[in-house]
């Protein structure tokens, strides 16, 4: 074979290769201009974020833009106990412990709506119809339903009552659906072994479904608690007197113009923070432990 | 098993049902009771049937250019979050080749979407401003000799705020459908002599066109509903449709923004309906 024929033999391969991402060779053009993009977006996803955590370091003369002025924790006590700035640590204690009720709440009910539709069941279509109608409800116009609901029947709104119902209408449809995925990877016949062992329905659920599924029910949980301790727009007209976090910053944009708004962005990303690390950390360290047990039979 | 199948289905619904009849179904149902009563103009509902309050928002030149500007905002956030997702997952799927690289990129793209939206938001301040960093570098260079005005509270402070915001929810599908095609088609196409250019569009594009209508349907239902980053972010210079019935309960109008609110959710649901036909979603998410 000529050098020539050689050539023309290894084209075709050779530009095979370069359309499928190939893992050996040259990389396209549309790579390098592709990671260009990738990395503009991840740049602009995070540089605002970063700027304001630095901004909110300044000192007593902080202002809310670049330059820097000095370097202290002035804003973050400010934040804490002036006055002006509204009741913050009521609104962080109040929105933790609804955040925890709403992903105590998303967890169980998505798992069991999930189960639920794993077979096909009558009127399954309309729940999840009303299901993809929840989420895509603009929030404000929900929020007015049940706050004049509440007005209706004489209840008074509150964080824990209406805020919680309206904010579980917004994390149990996307609880739902992340279960779907989760469940998209479960193979039926681990339960079919169970079942023809003997296990009982409740013990299958405990011990083969429940463990499986473990770090997707994790995501569920953060998606849950994430969700509610940021929610807005469902929380604004619900909430009652007292305020959550979220309602806080609202105002708080409206009114202050101090770097304590933007200590209050930084005490509040790391908290999320904290919780998607936690989050993230519990599923690598399952899917760890998991893998090592694999290889150790 | 003793009891029967439909009622294990049913069992395991009934706890989503209990929240989704009193939070979802029953308040939408008052939004709409309340939009045909009159108001004592105290905050109090006249039990009565009008349409007044519909009229009202119908013919109000208003309304229209309410709907103009949300519209508007819309497309504009769609066609930006739409190119940026599809060439990111695109990016992530076909050209990275380690496969634990690319879900560490993918992560390092969700992780904003779990922290606060409105610090995200505001976060475009110190930036975008009069003062901001992108004025001030922009005069240091010598390219313009006075602060750009239009960055901060302006029209295109908003898109930048909603595409910063919302371009996630064009990724993960997209991307999740993406790492579902059979690299075989992809290989076969090539085979076949078809260009990079043939497999986008007829390989690529068709296949991810589930994941496309489902960040559809994500990102026009939120900016749709959404007031807040229009009036932060506009300074108050653009209105948006759900701003408005904002405006109209902080005064106790509360039918005249119920009537409101139900002609923006039916517009809403018409157009989740339309995308949906494309496709089926509940075939997409649970196979």
């Amino acid at each position: 074979m000529s050098a020539a024929q050689q050539a023309a033999a290894l084209a075709p391969a050779r530009a095979k290769q370069r359309a499928i991402s190939p893992s050996r060779g040259g990389r396209p053009w549309t790579f390098y201009l592709l990671a260009t993009l990738f990395t503009f977006y991840v740049v602009a996803l995070y540089g605002p974020m970063i700027c304001i955590y630095i901004l909110s370091f300044q000192d007593v003369r902080g202002g809310l833009v670049f330059p820097m002025k000095g370097l202290s924790l002035h804003w973050f006590v400010d934040l804490f106990t002036q006055v002006r700035t509204g009741d913050v640590k009521g609104a962080f204690d109040r929105s933790i412990k609804l955040a925890i009720l709403v992903t105590i709440i998303t967890v169980v009910v998505s798992f069991m709506a999930a189960m639920a539709f794993r077979r096909r069941f009558p009127g399954d279509n309309v729940v999840f119809s009303l299901m993809i109608g929840s989420l895509v409800a603009p929030g404000l116009v929900l929020g007015i339903g049940v706050g004049l609901l509440f007005n209706a029947l004489g209840i008074d709104t509150s964080w824990y009552g209406s805020a919680l119902g309206a904010q579980l209408s917004w994390t149990l449809p996307f609880g739902v659906l992340v279960m779907f995925a989760v469940m998209s990877r479960f193979n039926p016949a681990w339960e079919e072994a169970a079942r023809d062992l003997g296990a009982t329905p409740w013990q299958i659920i405990r011990l083969v479904i429940i463990p499986v599924l473990a770090p997707g029910l994790v995501a569920v949980a953060l998606f849950g608690f994430t969700l509610s301790y940021d929610e807005f727009a469902r929380t604004l007209q619900t909430a009652g007197p007292q305020n959550t976090l979220p309602l806080e910053i609202w105002s708080m944009t409206l009114n202050v113009t101090s770097p304590s708004l933007y200590a209050l962005g930084t005490v509040t990303t790391i908290i999320s923070f904290i919780i998607i690390g936690t989050a993230l950390g519990a599923i690598v360290l399952m899917q760890k432990r998991r893998g090592a047990r694999v290889g150790g039979h | 098993m003793t009891v029967s199948r439909p009622l294990v289905g049913w069992l395991y619904i009934s706890p989503l049902m209990l929240v989704l009849i009193p939070f979802f179904v029953l308040p939408i149902l008052v939004v709409l009771v309340a939009s045909v009563f009159e108001t004592d103009g105290f905050g109090g509902l006249i039990p009565t049937f009008t349409l007044a309050n519909y009229r009202n928002v119908l013919t109000s030149a208003l309304t229209f250019n309410l709907y103009y500007e949300t519209v508007k905002f819309t497309v504009l956030t769609w066609f930006f979050t739409l190119i940026l997702g599809f060439f990111i997952a695109y990016f992530l799927v076909f050209h990275v080749r380690n496969p634990l690289l690319a879900i560490g990129l993918f992560l390092i793209c969700t992780v904003p979407f779990w922290t606060s939206n409105i610090i995200r938001m505001i976060s475009w301040i110190p930036l975008l401003g009069k003062e901001g960093l992108i004025n001030s570098a922009l005069l240091r260079i010598g390219l313009i000799h006075e602060p750009l005005t239009f960055l901060l509270y302006s029209s295109f402070a908003v898109v930048v705020a909603y595409v910063h915001q919302l371009t996630i929810f064009m990724i993960v599908p997209i991307f999740n459908s993406m790492a579902r095609i059979d690299k075989r088609v992809v290989e076969a196409a090539v085979d076949a002599g078809a260009s990079r250019f043939d497999i986008m569009r007829l390989i690529v594009v068709p296949l991810s066109k589930s994941g496309i209508a489902l960040g559809s349907i994500f990102v026009a239902s939120i900016v749709m509903g959404d007031f807040f980053v229009t009036k932060v972010m506009s300074g108050g210079s653009s209105a948006s449709v759900v701003g408005a019935f904002y405006e109209d309960i902080s005064v106790l109008q509360y039918p005249s923004a119920a009537a409101s609110a139900v002609v923006l959710t039916v517009i809403l649901l018409a157009m989740v309906s339309l995308i949906l036909r494309t496709v089926d979603i509940r075939k997409e998410i649970t196979q």
